[in-house]
């Protein structure tokens, strides 16, 4: 970031129409910001084992995230879910195995080069100090500063924030915001990020029936647009209706991958949540639906 | 976490404003109101050090202070007599340009210090810093080592000083953040330590010596000379300087570690060159002026109430404004109670204290407390 910070007065100084800082800091970017091409790979997890102490919390985990898909992560509390999304982010140093970010092994690039190719949106959002909702989506633009890019930023914020339905309280501060609504903003500032790979960790948890509807359709428009798209989600209805793949974790492994309508069969995820469940098909849709049996009611 | 008082400000001054047009809209008055500060600051700081020099036992006139400086500057104006142009040039006017020094250096690392923290309450006094550094000032009188020369008190505050700001942080730090409760407890940990250090030296000492060490445990600007100034030059200067380049930085650390490092920051890179950047700071002052506590805490917050918490801003601004509250009191410590003069950390802490105080109560009221 420094360097690009200096890329950009030698610009201003040079009043070169941005020439320089295209030479130096704008090529990468530009690779980095292009989509890939629908199937594509975006991120890849090759035999991924995380440990935490004696403990394998990921055990030998294979996937692939394509270009143009949302992907679902799916499982029980405790089955690995966030620590794959922490691995595909880069956060996480594989124990055994490999995790590559556009087609590099993530470890392999700078903090700054990640953050070019991959946005996060962390489980929780905090803020130490009470910046405003504007400051915080724009600060997602931090990676493309000093870049040719960096002329896209306000219409990014201002796309992002419009995505998430955030504008209108643009000017108040983030502290002041209820939890459904500072999720948002959240995710805003992780759009307006604009980076070719979006990892979503459970995005809809405070979110009312309809933000909940609206943010997974903002994870499908960015798929459409070539992005990819992985998202911890516990809902499997919303993961059956708007994934176009889901993996369920159980234990640290991948009992099972692939289109929510093959994956999501009674005694799988029965299995895996250790309680009985029925699925149906929407008698419209045809997208599985998925309820827990509740003992007294469905064996009447 | 989030700072309550500045969101009630805040939201007072929104809900009075007009419904922002737009996302891109609302930042032109906050834009507006830092340049309008930043000129303020700049001019008040111009006016007082004037003042200041002006301001004693013995007085000198605005206008021949001026004029003396133009001389002394070769743009004209005049030599004043023997006596006037000695207390301007050889008492004045280097404790004006220390208190300068002393004040920013506090305030700057103050604004530093809460963002790395990401915590509001962090400053070099309240959690032990300022005392680590006078441990090696104290150490450095109380032995009588003098072989860096006039750099010898620097050099051992700021490697005091560094020390504690590693050891305050490796201990307040747990899974990546850093409780308030467990920050002041370390702080109460870390000043109590000093103090035992600094009563270890003052028993070994002999008088002359403990009237020395007298001086820095109450924080003063009284025995400022142009190699003080020069002592501290260099620390505070690389200070000042490098800590605006990582104001950027700071803002996304208020997101949190992990989140800052999604967006490129290399965060333990960022931490250590803060870290040292504090201790650089911290030591300039403390090495020349004791231990002066409560600036770092007092100007960061009246300026994220005033114009938010943007470090952009923030950073440069509290080192004006640190500047601007050093320099007035030591004016009215020096004119206070003529012809006696009042130590200034006693001054700034009959200040800061009860300011400090009506924050945790504001905070309690508000929010039941920091977390």
């Amino acid at each position: 970031m420094r360097r690009a910070g200096r890329v950009r007065s030698a610009r201003d100084a040079n009043g070169a129409n941005g020439a320089l800082a295209r030479l130096f800091g704008g090529r990468a970017a530009a690779a980095a910001s292009a989509p890939q091409a629908p199937g594509g790979t975006a991120a890849e997890a090759r035999a991924l084992t995380v440990r935490l102490g004696a403990r394998a919390v990921l055990d030998g985990v294979d996937l692939t995230v394509a270009a143009g898909e949302v992907l679902a992560l799916v499982g029980p509390n405790g089955a690995g879910k966030s620590t794959l999304l922490a691995a595909l982010a880069g956060d996480i140093a594989p124990d055994a195995g490999e995790v590559t970010v556009a087609g590099r092994p993530a470890h392999a690039w700078s903090a700054p080069e990640l953050a070019l190719r991959r946005a996060v949106l962390p489980q929780a959002a905090a803020l130490s100090f009470p910046f405003r909702v504007a400051d915080v989506v724009r600060m997602g633009r931090a990676p493309w500063h000093g870049t040719a890019h960096e002329d896209e930023d306000e219409a990014a914020v201002a796309e992002a924030m419009a995505a998430t339905e955030v504008a209108a309280f643009a000017d108040r501060p983030f502290a002041a915001l209820s939890g459904g609504e500072r999720a948002r903003v959240a995710l805003a500032r992780v759009l307006a990020q604009r980076t070719g790979l979006l990892l979503l960790d459970e995005p809809t948890a405070a979110l009312d029936l309809r933000h909940q509807e609206l943010v997974l359709r903002v994870c499908r428009a960015r798929a459409a647009a070539g992005r990819a798209v992985v998202v911890v989600l516990h809902d499997l209805g919303l993961a059956a209706a708007h994934a176009d793949r889901t993996a369920v974790l159980h234990r640290g492994r991948i009992a099972a991958a692939g289109p929510p309508g093959q994956v999501f069969v009674p005694a799988l995820l029965g299995r895996v949540y250790d309680h009985p469940v029925e699925v149906l098909p929407h008698p419209e849709t045809g997208v599985p639906l998925v309820f827990p049996r509740r003992p007294g009611k469905s064996s009447q | 976490m989030s700072h309550p008082a500045l969101r009630a400000e805040r939201g007072k001054r929104q809900a009075a404003a007009p419904a922002p047009a737009g996302p891109a809209a609302p930042a032109a008055p906050r834009r507006g109101r830092v340049v309008w500060l930043t000129a303020a600051l700049g001019a008040a700081l111009v006016v007082l050090a004037l003042v200041s020099a002006a301001t004693g036992a013995f007085r000198i006139p605005l206008g021949d202070v001026l004029g003396s400086v133009q001389h002394r500057l070769h743009l004209g104006g005049r030599e004043l007599d023997r006596v006037a142009e000695s207390v301007l040039w050889n008492v004045r006017l280097p404790r004006v340009v220390l208190a300068l020094l002393v004040g920013a250096s506090l305030g700057c690392a103050g604004a530093l210090m809460q963002g790395v923290f990401g915590n509001p309450l962090a400053e070099p006094g309240v959690i032990g810093i300022s005392s680590g550094a006078a441990v090696g000032a104290v150490g450095a009188i109380a032995f009588g080592l003098e072989f860096l020369g006039t750099w010898t008190v620097t050099v051992f505050a700021f490697v005091s000083g560094l020390l504690t700001v590693l050891l305050v942080y490796a201990l307040s730090r747990s899974g990546g953040r850093t409780e308030v409760v467990t920050l002041i407890l370390t702080g109460i940990a870390v000043n109590a330590f000093a103090g035992a250090l600094i009563g270890l030296f003052i028993f070994f000492a002999d008088n002359a010596q403990v009237t020395q060490i007298t001086f820095w445990q109450l924080g003063s600007l009284s025995q400022a000379t142009w190699s003080k100034v020069l002592a501290v030059l260099p620390c505070a200067a690389a200070g000042l300087l490098i800590a605006p380049a990582y104001a950027r930085q700071l803002d996304l650390l208020a997101l949190g570690e992990r989140p800052a490092r999604h967006l490129g920051v290399d965060v333990e890179r960022l931490r250590i060159v803060l870290v040292l950047v504090v201790a650089l700071l911290t030591a300039a002052a403390v090495a020349v002026a004791g231990v002066i506590t409560f600036v770092g805490l007092l100007v960061p917050h009246l300026l994220r109430m005033a114009a938010g918490p943007g470090h952009r801003f923030l950073v440069p601004a509290s080192a004006l404004g640190g500047a601007l509250v050093l320099l007035a009191a030591d004016l009215a410590a020096r004119t206070a109670a003529e012809p006696a003069e009042l130590p200034l950390g006693v001054l700034t802490a009959l200040i800061g204290s009860p300011f400090f105080f009506w924050l945790l109560r504001r905070t309690r009221r508000r929010q039941g407390g920091w977390a």
